[in-house]
């Protein structure tokens, strides 16, 4: 008997496909006829309630690679896959106590909005949106990368027609849907993965007849003490610190999350919205912890890391081990969703970065009416499509793990620094938000190409120039510093003045868009 | 209108309590987090004893990092729900009766 139908497209799977697909492409026809001036087109109207954001957000969040990956860490790893996924949940709290409502009550699209409300426009614009690209492009190529890879090992499809589908597929959606078809491919997809890995804790638990102790006692039977304790993951605190703070604040800066605050009408609904938000990505993550101790148990490691040597493929092959062919099918589409409905979020996000700031804010000096605007987001929407296409194919087979780590250094180090001092520091000048995004997009970049993952990693240095693994801890001080440095050194007058009359927008929501 | 506004002592209250709240909050996440993170770095063992049959201490201590964040925002969106859109309307009400 085989031991998996994994890697063969089966029928179940491919039906489950194409009904998402047919779904998805439905709502986009209808959303294409509600998306025709820019506030539908970035920000769905604000027409997107607190409860739908909420599951947005998480579908936005929420990656496959996250999923598959988690669940393999903690299959492989035990515990230690538990430390790796806190990580990635405790950035919303910071979106919810510091960011989120001034966001929302200050800017019109992008957080670029923000740092230049009352800055010079076209120096910062520039600034905020190079920062945001390089942002959504790291972290594109990782999923699009993974997604071939994911694909592949799903369905048994060719690496370069799974990367072509998905990007033909998160092009329509943005290109014609805009925000709203994205919003709703994201709701969609956070049902179908909170509920796909809901029923995956069920039947695990069923299987121990509901008891924890007797899952714990058979996965430490079979694996030794070691697997329900910390191990390895954490050596050299500095190290952990510095991981830690690129997942937590580098959330609090991804121009994808941001930018769905825009979509709600006011300052309360985004407040709900993360918390909403928050909820759903903590259950997902301690069910996906659950998840991974069940393929430990169900599936045992051999099967695991013969299919996958990084255990990517634990959660369906348990799927497969408890619900046959029919759940595993469900399963495979299922994170075909959670796939586009990140990269989607990814594009319009990167298009608005060109299209508002770049083409309408420092080309067109912020002079372009509603149809050109709109024409050039869907341009720039149609050009990132397939650069991240092409992208994505021509890092077929390299290692691109660490880009979604300095995707988040970046957006830790480059966009939230400017963010956070522009809403919060009277003091903070055009010049020192400018210094601070470029010092932080700097180090974060330099310094992750002489750390232990490029250096040694990938251009197989023996020794690292820079010693920690992920730069977030001097790349986040550092732009702050600088920030605050050179902020004093050039007194901005006109700032400080517009900074006391924009309390009152920030904080009373007076004069919001 | 706006200068009266900003220097009224119900918007200086409001703000401060906002700001207040937001730092204090945030603080106890950035505790609760990179203690977390600490005491794996420096105390496996505490982690690694049994808490109830093969279950250890680790395991509700990660699960509760994660329910515990979420309780926070649950806290600020409460606070602010209850308190802070009253007195923004308050203000915001005293401004339209001038």
């Amino acid at each position: 008997m085989k031991e998996t139908v994994l890697g063969e497209p089966t029928l179940t799977g491919i039906v489950f496909f194409l009904l998402f697909v047919s779904a998805t492409l439905y709502i986009t026809y209808w959303a294409a006829k509600r998306t025709r001036t820019t506030a539908e087109f970035y920000a769905a109207g604000r027409s997107i309630t607190g409860l739908q954001n909420g599951l947005a957000l998480a579908g936005d969040y929420m990656s496959a690679a996250s999923f598959l990956g988690i669940a393999g860490l903690v299959s492989l790893k035990g515990y230690d896959g538990l430390i790796y996924a806190v990580g990635w949940l405790v950035g919303w709290p910071i979106v919810t106590f510091l960011i989120a409502e001034p966001l929302r009550n200050l800017g019109k699209y992008t957080f670029a909005d923000v740092v230049a409300y009352r800055l010079k426009q076209r120096p910062i614009r520039t600034a905020a949106a190079t920062g945001a690209l390089i942002t959504v492009l790291l972290y594109l190529i990782a999923q699009m990368v993974g997604a071939g890879s994911l694909i592949k090992l799903m369905f048994g499809l060719p690496y370069e027609l799974a990367i072509i589908i998905v990007g033909c597929l998160m092009i329509a959606y943005v290109l014609f849907g805009g925000m709203l078809a994205t919003t709703w491919v994201q709701i969609i997809k956070a049902c179908l993965l909170l509920g796909g890995a809901t029923i995956l804790v069920f039947l695990t638990l069923y299987k121990f007849g509901f008891n924890y102790v007797a899952l714990f006692t058979d996965v430490t039977t079979k694996y030794g003490d070691k697997f329900v304790q910390p191990g390895g993951l954490i050596k050299n605190p500095i190290d952990a610190i510095s991981l830690g703070i690129a997942l937590m604040f580098g959330t609090a800066g991804l121009p994808h999350i941001l930018m769905r605050f825009y979509t709600v009408p006011d300052a309360k609904e985004a407040r709900k919205s993360v918390f909403y938000a928050t909820g759903f990505i903590g259950y997902f993550y301690i069910l996906t912890f659950i998840i991974g101790f069940g393929a430990a148990a169900l599936v045992g490691h051999e099967i695991i890391s013969k299919i996958d040597k990084g255990g990517n493929m634990a959660a369906p092959l348990l799927a497969e081990a408890l619900g046959g062919e029919i759940f595993l099918g469900f399963l495979a589409a299922v994170a075909f969703a959670t796939i586009l409905a990140v990269v989607a979020g990814l594009t319009l996000a990167g298009a608005s970065a060109v299209s508002h700031d770049i083409y309408v804010g420092v080309i067109k000096r912020g002079k372009a009416d509603e149809k050109q605007e709109v024409k050039a987001a869907k341009i720039s929407t149609l050009c990132l499509g397939l650069l991240a296409i092409i992208l994505g194919i021509i890092f077929k087979g390299q290692n691109v793990a660490f880009m979604v780590g300095l995707a988040f250094a970046v957006a830790a180090s480059a966009n939230f620094p400017a963010l956070f001092m522009s809403i919060f520091w009277k003091k903070f000048t055009t010049q020192g938000a400018i210094w601070s995004i470029y010092t932080g997009l700097f180090l974060s970049v330099i310094l992750i190409i002489l750390s232990p993952t490029v250096w040694v990693d990938i251009l197989k240095n023996a020794q690292p120039i820079f010693p920690l693994k992920n730069p977030g801890i001097v790349s986040f001080f550092g732009s702050f510093i600088v920030g605050i440095i050179v902020s004093l050194a050039t007194k901005e007058k006109e700032a400080e003045v517009k900074f006391e009359t924009e309390k009152i927008r920030s904080y009373l929501g007076i004069g919001a868009e | 209108m706006k200068k009266e506004i900003l220097e009224s002592s119900e918007f200086k209250k409001l703000l401060k309590s906002k700001n207040s709240i937001s730092l204090i909050l945030t603080l106890l996440e950035l505790i609760l987090y990179f203690g977390f993170v600490l005491l794996i770095a420096y105390n496996k063992e505490f982690l690694s004893q049994k808490f109830y049959g093969p279950v250890t201490v680790g395991i509700p201590i990660g699960i509760g990092v994660i329910v515990l964040s979420w309780v926070l925002t649950g806290i600020y969106v409460l606070w602010s729900n209850k308190v802070y859109d009253e007195r923004v309307t308050k203000i915001k009400e005293k401004l339209g009766g001038e």
